[in-house]
């Protein structure tokens, strides 16, 4: 039975991808992001940090493939090294808010009461500023880290995760086999995280697929307005920021690649996002 | 009328806990600042004594629920803080910048508006034509593209390339000076002054700006008609519509249009908080002179008080734009003011 499900959803997954040619380079797109990521710095063919004051502010060449920058730092080996960087911080903060904010969800939906009207209370608090804002806010006050970038991006992002769980947990919570399983004597902690855990997990994760691109975004544009990531370190958002004066006396090349290769690294996550959604839920394809 | 009068009330008081939580969370952003806030106001040369004198001028000494009310009573006061970089009050430089950010913002809102809705309406009537495929391309792009990334590309196409554009710096060429305020809306101070060259060098510095902002929020404005039309088109009344004879037009627009509307007319509280949200990045890139760069300068200054005093000024914005929006959902759906439920 289980094998028929599993080659019945892998078939559901091979006509998702096949269906769709664009979800396929979104496949392959994201699969070369995360390989930039894990051998990035080993790949590359300059040091990102090595300036050559001789070498300044040069076009798109074969030595250098994006150009130079002011100081004659190759841009293809800051943008591709940069990957590491920005993916880590959006994993890292749509994990924690995934973590923290089923979880959350989850018992807000479960218990009710009290603790439901104070976990609602704080993720429409949250929802009640404008999220790029409030991030901004709470990486000044915080400090500027890379770690307050992850923490701010996690916060905006929790009212999502809460909202899933707890809606998903709210429609399951009086059902016949969560019944069934109180009545066999699990601990409410044992059916929240056996019975109703993998119930949300499926929706919880396309939120997870489509928050990725965000998290980028906004991490990428807190850095671009000096927030987070300090120079030199290469991040897209401080690549595209250190270019961006050169870009009314004509050197494009210093933030437009960077910037290129940032939106298209959302995009393929959004793309993914869309397609991961069609595969959980082939109802809801807009 | 009196229904819709007590609806409109009922949001009014809805809108408060919103208000009361944006308030809590500022008063906290506040004093989590790194270190000891007294020491960082008193300034890098204070001595103890004169650390000890800020803290206690700025209350710092008093429980946590004394200061909040301290705190929340200046506020109402008008008392935002002071910007050290300036010497000013927060709440009054905010207010002078204010204009030169809504002005953007309500131009890109209609622009993206203007292209958002016929867009989301003709993919919806046509699923599948080559309209819907550039639809449903334009609102995966829009959502994809950093702000800061297009309005640079903008620039070099623009202004570099083609040298349509002015430079992207700033309101207003600097051999023109601002019209006298009125409302602080350039456009419209310099047509009560009716200078039309005026005008015309407002509106140009506006373009740039206006069209990367608005290419961000075309995409929700636009998924969401395109969706909400689609429900609305496969109804019944709209079936017994066009059973009855009613010209196509009359259907699209006078039944499934008019409906469909109310759904996007919601959305317009979430395309606001990513207005504002990117109007910080679009003011950096085009060297804006609104509350975004505002805060980003002082920022870059480590002077707190302005960002602290943005971040509250752009909640209560965004609680009060949510507000409207609710209010005028309140006035046109039609079930509301008929009297059914």
């Amino acid at each position: 039975m289980t094998g028929f499900l599993a080659s019945e959803t892998a078939r559901h997954i091979r006509h998702v991808l096949t269906e769709n040619p664009v979800t396929l380079v979104a496949a392959s797109l994201f699969l070369m992001f995360v390989l930039l990521a894990l051998f990035g710095p080993w790949i590359v063919p300059y040091d990102p940090l090595a300036s050559d004051s001789a070498a300044a502010l040069q076009p798109p060449s074969w030595q250098h493939g994006f150009g130079t920058d002011s100081i004659g730092r190759d841009i293809l080996s800051r943008t591709l090294v940069a990957t590491r960087l920005d993916l880590g911080i959006a994993v890292s903060a749509v994990a924690l808010s995934f973590a923290l904010g089923i979880a959350l969800g989850l018992a807000a939906g479960y218990f009710g009461g009290w603790w439901d009207t104070a976990v609602t209370r704080v993720s429409d608090t949250i929802m009640a500023f404008p999220l790029f804002v409030l991030a901004m806010g709470i990486v000044a006050s915080l400090g500027n880290t890379v770690g307050n970038i992850v923490l701010a991006t996690a916060i905006i992002n929790l009212p999502f995760y809460v909202r899933v769980a707890r809606a998903e947990t709210n429609v399951r919570r009086n059902a016949g086999f969560v019944e069934a399983a109180r009545l066999s004597g699990n601990s409410d902690l044992r059916i929240l995280a056996v019975h109703l855990f993998p119930n949300i997990l499926p929706p919880a994760l396309v939120q997870v697929s489509l928050n990725m691109g965000w998290a980028i975004l906004n991490a990428a544009g807190l850095s671009f307005i000096g927030l987070g990531v300090r120079p030199p370190t290469p991040e897209w958002g401080i690549l595209v920021a250190e270019g961006a004066q050169f870009i009314v006396s004509g050197e494009w090349w210093v933030s437009f690649f960077p910037g290129a290769v940032l939106m298209l690294a959302v995009f393929s996550f959004n793309l993914l996002g869309d397609a991961l959604r069609d595969i959980f839920d082939p109802r809801k394809r807009t | 009328m009196t229904r819709t009068l007590a609806l409109v009330g009922r949001r009014l008081l809805g809108a408060l806990p919103n208000l009361m939580g944006v308030v809590i969370i500022t008063f906290i952003l506040t004093r989590a600042l790194p270190g000891d806030p007294a020491a960082y106001f008193a300034g890098g040369a204070a001595t103890q004594g004169a650390v000890d004198q800020v803290r206690q001028q700025l209350g710092l000494d008093k429980s946590w629920l004394e200061q909040f009310f301290r705190y929340a009573a200046g506020l109402l006061r008008g008392d935002f803080g002071t910007s050290l970089t300036t010497g000013q009050p927060v709440l009054q430089e905010l207010v002078s910048r204010l204009p030169a950010s809504i002005e953007m913002v309500l131009l890109a809102l209609l622009l993206a508006c203007s292209v958002a809705l016929p867009l989301g309406v003709m993919a919806a009537t046509r699923p599948g034509s080559w309209i819907d495929q550039l639809c449903r391309l334009l609102t995966t792009a829009g959502v994809s593209l950093p702000t800061f990334f297009t309005g640079l590309l903008l620039s070099y196409v623009f202004y570099f390339l083609l040298g349509w554009a002015p430079a992207p710096l700033g309101r207003l060429d600097p051999v023109f000076s601002p019209p006298s305020q009125v409302t602080g809306l350039y456009l419209i101070d310099a047509v009560l002054a009716g200078d039309a060259a005026l005008w015309w060098a407002a509106f140009k510095q506006l373009i740039l700006p206006t069209l990367t902002m608005a290419l961000f929020v075309l995409a929700p404005i636009a998924r969401m008609t395109r969706a909400s039309m689609l429900q609305v088109l496969s109804s019944d009344f709209v079936r017994t519509a066009r059973a009855s004879g009613l010209s196509p037009t009359t259907v699209r627009v006078r039944y499934a249009l008019r409906n469909a509307l109310l759904p996007v007319v919601t959305t317009l509280g979430m395309v606001f908080g990513f207005m504002l949200g990117s109007s910080v990045i679009v003011e950096k890139v085009f060297g804006w002179p609104g509350v975004g760069s505002y805060a980003i300068d002082a920022l870059t200054a480590s002077d707190y008080a302005p960002v602290q005093g943005f971040v509250l000024a752009m909640g209560v914005l965004f609680v009060l734009l949510n507000l409207l929006v609710d209010v005028l959902y309140t006035l046109i759906d039609p079930r509301i003011s008929l009297g059914a439920d």
